[in-house]
């Protein structure tokens, strides 16, 4: 355990070249990067837009919609709401889309692994 | 109005008897805290033995486990007494401030976590360097990693003396001095012993404790407003002393003057938190990708709902306690949460509230000292000047020391800064994990043609940018509240750096890596992009 990069990768005897351009890694990549980016660009444009709106908006941030509650706080608690959502979202899909496909990969390659 | 004064004169009277009666309950609460947790930490530092048990405790933590640990970690002193004060006072910019601390984990759960649990063991530098050039990349990344951790550190040194002052009374320089001494040396000795392991099981007890006393204080207040939201906005109003009275529950009354400053910050927070040295480490603690997902699934949620409860804390604050007794008392905003504590549930539920902001400042120093010692024994001291020939306990053993010298700096650190405005040093840490940690992180996990000349660029660019920034700002020049008070003029207009020194970051691991003669050896990139994805490698080799 000195903790040489060397250390930190499993016995050769795998192609990562070859299992890069597996029909199988391609769709888990596709799959993964799919999903990730898009929602990161979603979530930002949404954070930036209600930070935007907070700082220069703030007559409409005001606005009453019940009693003492404003848009300005249903905008906020609505990051809440989609901050939630999103990691329910991503969990749901990792479990059903990603970890199926990965762990089938995985074993592959411990399988080329033994027989190197 | 001479009738509405009449609870805020009992409170204030009552503060100044509690500052004077009260500190021995209250290091009474904290000594059982610390009792507790010792405990925990020498039985499960039990078997720590090798390097992976050390800064990774084995591996051996579920997600459930870790995130409460994270949670722990992240909900620090300023989350949880500066946000409260800031709602209290300013309402809703306090709140707006919070969400970028919540929303920045969608950076790490969809982006960050599982890749880096995948391919790296130990640091930040692991990942960073799998594919690129060990040296230089290694160095540049301890670089900014003991940046970040010393800037966080010292924040929170200084943070503990100003905490002092308020909940035990202690005013003099000497007392403070002697308190931040003795945080330093509990926090050397629960890192010493319990490395990784006994840092995350404080970490755990404090996020337990903390969110447990938010809740309490949380129910407690919405019963006293009948558990009606809007009811304890409209007493927040009434009690409110800006002009117009609900000036608090819109944007402005504290980024309202420099909107550009405040959405600069923005980006740092929403940025920064994936790039933080000591959040990255904690993804190591678990065995699989899948746990470490797990982990911020439950981050996620404990600090969600626990910035919902401070939006309640922060609002009954200003209502039952009153921004005017806030800002007087010793300790200022930050003695928004202990005020209310104390309003609530008299000294018992102070003392609670006041041990567990200590533990919070332990737990927080606790956790960045370890980050900072394992980047420098295992990616300085092991992998760069000792190139990987160190034995076994070798780097272990420099761990443990640079846990020492790293101690003892934050005390005399600490005690160096006392009654300087150091709260931009928490900004600044997540400037420089934003500017200079995120880009090259991304840029090696999803940009094949990622060079080590770009790695280089963008974190000494990112750093120095934040860095330099800072320095020729208001922070330090020309204005009342400056490091240089009155003294010249800002060159920098912002008070945070991150809305140039992100982008310059970014740009120039981009400019870095197009303008690279040496290529990259593709089977390590092909290596790497497979066993990010996969685990592979990385799930095994934890199983011993």
């Amino acid at each position: 355990m000195s903790g040489s990069p060397a250390d930190a990768s499993p016995p050769g005897g795998i192609d990562y070249i070859a299992e890069e351009n597996d029909p199988k890694f391609v769709e888990l990549k596709r799959r993964h990067r799919s999903f990730v980016l898009p929602m990161t660009v979603a979530f930002l444009v949404w954070y930036f837009a209600y930070v935007l709106l907070s700082s220069f908006a703030t007559e409409f941030m005001a606005t009453p919609v019940w009693g003492a509650v404003n848009v300005g706080l249903l905008l906020g608690l609505g990051q809440f709401v989609t901050t939630f959502a999103i990691t329910m979202g991503y969990v749901s899909f990792a479990n059903r889309r990603l970890d199926p496909v990965s762990a089938e990969i995985r074993a592959d390659l411990e399988k080329q692994e033994a027989s190197a | 109005m001479s009738l509405a004064l009449q609870p805020w004169e009992r409170v204030v009277a009552a503060a100044t008897e509690t500052a004077e009666n009260n500190p021995v309950l209250n290091i009474s609460i904290f000594g059982a805290f610390v009792a507790v947790t010792l405990f925990i930490v020498i039985r499960a530092s039990r078997n720590n033995k090798t390097a992976a048990d050390y800064y990774a405790a084995g591996r051996s933590f579920t997600g459930p486990q870790n995130g409460f640990a994270i949670a722990g970690d992240y909900l620090s002193a300023a989350s949880f007494l500066g946000i409260c004060g800031a709602i209290a006072i300013n309402g809703y910019d306090g709140f707006l401030y919070s969400i970028g601390f919540l929303v920045a984990w969608l950076v790490a759960l969809l982006l960050v976590a599982e890749l880096m649990r995948n391919t790296g063991k130990f640091t930040m530098a692991d990942v960073l360097s799998f594919r690129l050039k060990q040296g230089p990349v290694r160095m540049a990344a301890a670089i900014t990693t003991l940046a970040v951790c010393f800037f966080y550190l010292l924040a929170q040194m200084a943070g503990a003396g100003g905490l002092v002052s308020l909940l035990l009374g202690i005013h003099e320089q000497l007392g403070q001095s002697i308190v931040i001494a003795v945080v330093g040396v509990l926090m050397i000795v629960y890192v010493l012993i319990g490395g990784m392991k006994g840092t995350t099981w404080v970490q755990i007890v404090k996020a337990f404790l903390l969110i447990g006393g938010a809740i309490v204080m949380t129910v407690w207040v919405l019963a006293i407003n009948g558990f009606n939201f809007n009811t304890l906005l409209e007493s927040a109003v009434a009690a409110s002393a800006t002009d117009p009275k609900d000036a608090i529950l819109a944007p402005g009354l504290q980024y309202g003057k420099n909107p550009w400053d405040f959405i600069s910050l923005a980006i740092a927070l929403v940025l920064g938190t994936a790039g933080l040295p000591h959040v990255l480490m904690r993804f190591y603690t678990v065995p699989t990708a899948k746990e470490a997902r797990r982990s911020v699934v439950w981050a996620i949620w404990l600090i969600g709902i626990f910035y919902l409860l401070t939006l309640v804390l922060g609002y009954g604050a200003g209502a039952l306690v009153g921004a005017d007794v806030i800002k007087a008392a010793p300790g200022g905003v930050n003695s928004a949460a202990p005020l209310l504590a104390q309003a609530l549930g008299g000294p018992l539920l102070l003392g609670f509230i006041s041990a567990v902001a200590f533990a919070t400042i332990l737990a927080v120093v606790a956790g960045l000292t370890i980050t900072a010692a394992a980047s420098f024994a295992h990616d300085i001291y092991a992998n760069v000047v000792k190139k990987g020939n160190v034995p076994p306990d070798g780097e272990v053993k420099v761990a443990r020391r640079t846990v020492v010298v790293i101690g003892i700096l934050a005390v005399l650190g600490g005690i160096g800064v006392q009654g300087q405005n150091v709260a931009f040093l928490v900004a600044l840490a997540f400037a420089v994990a934003a500017s200079a940690n995120l880009p090259t992180i991304l840029y090696s996990l999803f940009w094949r043609r990622f060079t080590t000349r770009g790695a280089v660029w963008s974190m000494y660019g990112g750093l120095a940018a934040a860095i330099i920034l800072i320095v020729l700002s208001p922070v330090f020049w020309g204005t009342e509240t400056s490091v240089f008070k009155n003294v010249g003029t800002a060159i920098w207009p912002l008070n945070n750096p991150g809305i140039v020194s992100i982008p310059l970051g970014f740009f120039l691991g981009w400019l870095g890596s197009v303008t690279s003669t040496k290529p990259e050896d593709p089977k390590k990139a092909a290596e790497m992009d497979v066993r990010s994805l996969t685990g592979y490698g990385a799930e095994k080799a934890v199983e011993h």
